[in-house]
């Protein structure tokens, strides 16, 4: 099940550059949550803080309070510990070139240490039905390298990859924008259904694609969370004058 | 001429819009596409003509070895050791295993610890004081004569046993294999993308775990050519055995004793005054020559195994 995040006074740096100033948000759990913003506003650095990701960059910093049901992820866990509760899915499809297909779904329970065969076989099963691609891999799963699929494909063995460990949160960084529309209504779906499960953040620079699969919405611009509301609202009764002329393309 | 700043030129005149037709081209156009045709055709024929340099001066070698020395080969040179001066036959069996035990040694010792040292310099010491000062030593000791690795090795380990061995020789061999592995692990790490480590890490794979089984995997193939690579250099080498493996006319299979090696075998019979010697220090150059081919082939086809469809 999905758990709600709460963050407050969230501030983040790259060396001396201020990239997140002061975000207080609540995101509910099993709800899916859209950020927006124009490229370089803070939105990847953002979801990058929800599961500690940030800080693998040597000159990254971040300071505040980023609350997991009743766990501070800052104070109270070990990175490796938050990242294995909640998921990522990245820009561009990442799979491990030297492994099958199985071995990608599989690699965050092996790589942790786990052995177990029938649970393995299992695990690797359910994540890829629940990410729609168990039909078109089944045949090859350990014939194949996870390269060698269509680049839609290994998108969602990405997310089966992310689901494989059971996460309670699922965070996707812009992950239809480097697939065609087919791909991309397909991962849409996928997040539709997925939602009821997990907490999902997504960022995207799609409007449309924040309104279909998000009930709620962020605007970032600057380093700074300028309105957070219900989509149906962001998109038709924006309470802010910049997330207006954001929405409606006047700049971005 | 409009003052207003939005002024468009009005559109160019049908006349001057016109291409010529495509069948009658300008002087200029054809010289051009002769031009590069040449360029294109010459460039290739540069590019070949450097691969056949390349490639020629190691199968002149190989073919005035075989010419030089199969005659030579038969079973008793696999076989038997040295005979004593003034006798005929004999052979360098022992110097062959002598060979594979000093190598074993080296490689046990060096491929471990340039790996080791190459991970630091790509995955951890990024930036970092120490990883410059290893990246400097290890490009130094990549250039420092094989002759002055033999002395420095015999005043660390010979002089401090009072004698020569299999271990020591297999030292001197080991250092320098180590800049070589330690530079080419660190340059084939850097060419994995930084995505591959943040999905590790994003699934909550600890570091190290993720170096491992991801980014060391990721780039292995690299990794194993230059192990490869520097095995095959100091398979060849004789100045660092000079004063430390010692060379042994005898079977010798214990570490702390001298031991045969084919380099130094091929020394001692090159620069001898018999014609029967140099005989078989061809057949040895032949040997040796083969056995590095061998050796490299089989780790490449054992590390091409097990390589999934697609994988790149």
């Amino acid at each position: 099940m999905g758990v709600s995040i709460s963050v407050e006074h969230l501030n983040a740096w790259y060396g001396t550059t201020h990239t997140l100033q002061d975000i207080n948000v609540n995101l509910p759990a099993n709800h899916a949550t859209a950020l927006i913003g124009p490229s370089g506003c803070g939105k990847s650095t953002f979801v990058r803080c929800l599961n500690r990701m940030h800080e693998t960059n040597p000159i990254a910093r971040a300071t505040g309070v980023v609350k997991m049901g009743d766990i501070d992820i800052y104070k109270d866990a070990q990175p490796v510990q938050i990242r294995r509760r909640v998921g990522m899915v990245f820009q561009r499809p990442n799979p491990f070139p030297t492994m099958s297909i199985y071995d990608n779904v599989a690699s965050g329970l092996k790589l942790n240490g786990f052995r177990n065969r029938a649970v393995l076989d299992e695990t690797v099963e359910r994540s890829l039905k629940s990410a729609a691609l168990w039909e078109e891999v089944k045949d090859d799963l350990k014939k194949k390298s996870g390269a060698s699929l269509s680049g839609g494909q290994q998108q969602r063995m990405c997310i089966a990859r992310a689901l494989a460990v059971d996460p309670e949160v699922l965070l996707m960084d812009e992950p239809a924008s480097a697939l065609d529309p087919v791909s991309t209504s397909k991962i849409e779906d996928l997040i539709f259904q997925l939602k009821s499960q997990y907490t999902i953040v997504i960022v995207t620079h799609n409007m449309q694609q924040a309104a279909r699969v998000a009930e709620n919405t962020g605007f970032f611009l600057n380093g700074k969370m300028v309105e957070f509301d219900s989509t149906h609202k962001i998109f038709t009764n924006p309470k802010d004058k910049r997330t207006e002329d954001y929405i409606t393309g006047r700049f971005g | 001429m409009s003052t207003n700043p939005f002024h468009v030129p009005p559109p160019p005149s049908e006349e001057t819009v016109k291409s010529p037709p495509s069948n009658r081209k300008s002087a200029w156009t054809r010289v051009n596409e002769v031009r590069r045709y040449l360029v294109n055709h010459m460039v290739t024929f540069l590019a070949v003509l450097s691969t056949v340099l390349v490639i020629v001066p190691l199968v002149a070698i190989l073919i005035y070895l075989i010419y030089m020395g199969a005659s030579s080969l038969n079973l008793a040179f696999f076989t038997k050791i040295p005979a004593p001066v003034g006798e005929t036959g004999g052979g360098m069996a022992n110097a062959m295993v002598g060979s594979g035990i000093v190598l074993a040694l080296a490689s046990s010792m060096g491929i471990p610890v340039g790996i080791a040292a190459g991970v630091y310099l790509a995955e951890f010491g990024r930036g970092k004081l120490l990883a410059g000062a290893v990246r400097f030593t290890a490009d130094v000791l990549n250039g420092v004569p094989s002759i002055v690795m033999g002395i420095a090795i015999y005043s660390l380990v010979v002089l401090q046993q009072h004698h020569f061995s299999a271990f020591a020789g297999g030292v001197a061999l080991a250092i320098m294999m180590v800049p070589t592995i330690a530079r080419t692990t660190e340059e084939m790490l850097a060419t994995v993308p930084h995505s591959i480590r943040e999905a590790a890490l994003g699934l909550g794979v600890p570091k190290w775990r993720a170096v491992i089984s991801v980014t060391l995997k990721t780039a292995s193939p690299g990794i194993i050519t230059g192990c490869m690579l520097a095995f095959a250099r100091v398979a060849g080498e004789t100045a660092p055995l000079l004063f430390t493996a010692f060379g042994n006319q005898f079977w010798s299979f214990k570490l702390t004793e001298p031991i045969a090696a084919l380099p130094l075998q091929i020394y001692v019979y090159a620069v001898s005054p018999y014609d029967e010697w140099h005989r078989l220090a061809w057949a040895g150059s032949l040997v040796l020559i083969v056995m590095i081919m061998v050796a490299v082939t089989l780790v490449r086809i054992y590390a091409s195994r097990g390589v999934l469809k697609g994988a790149s």
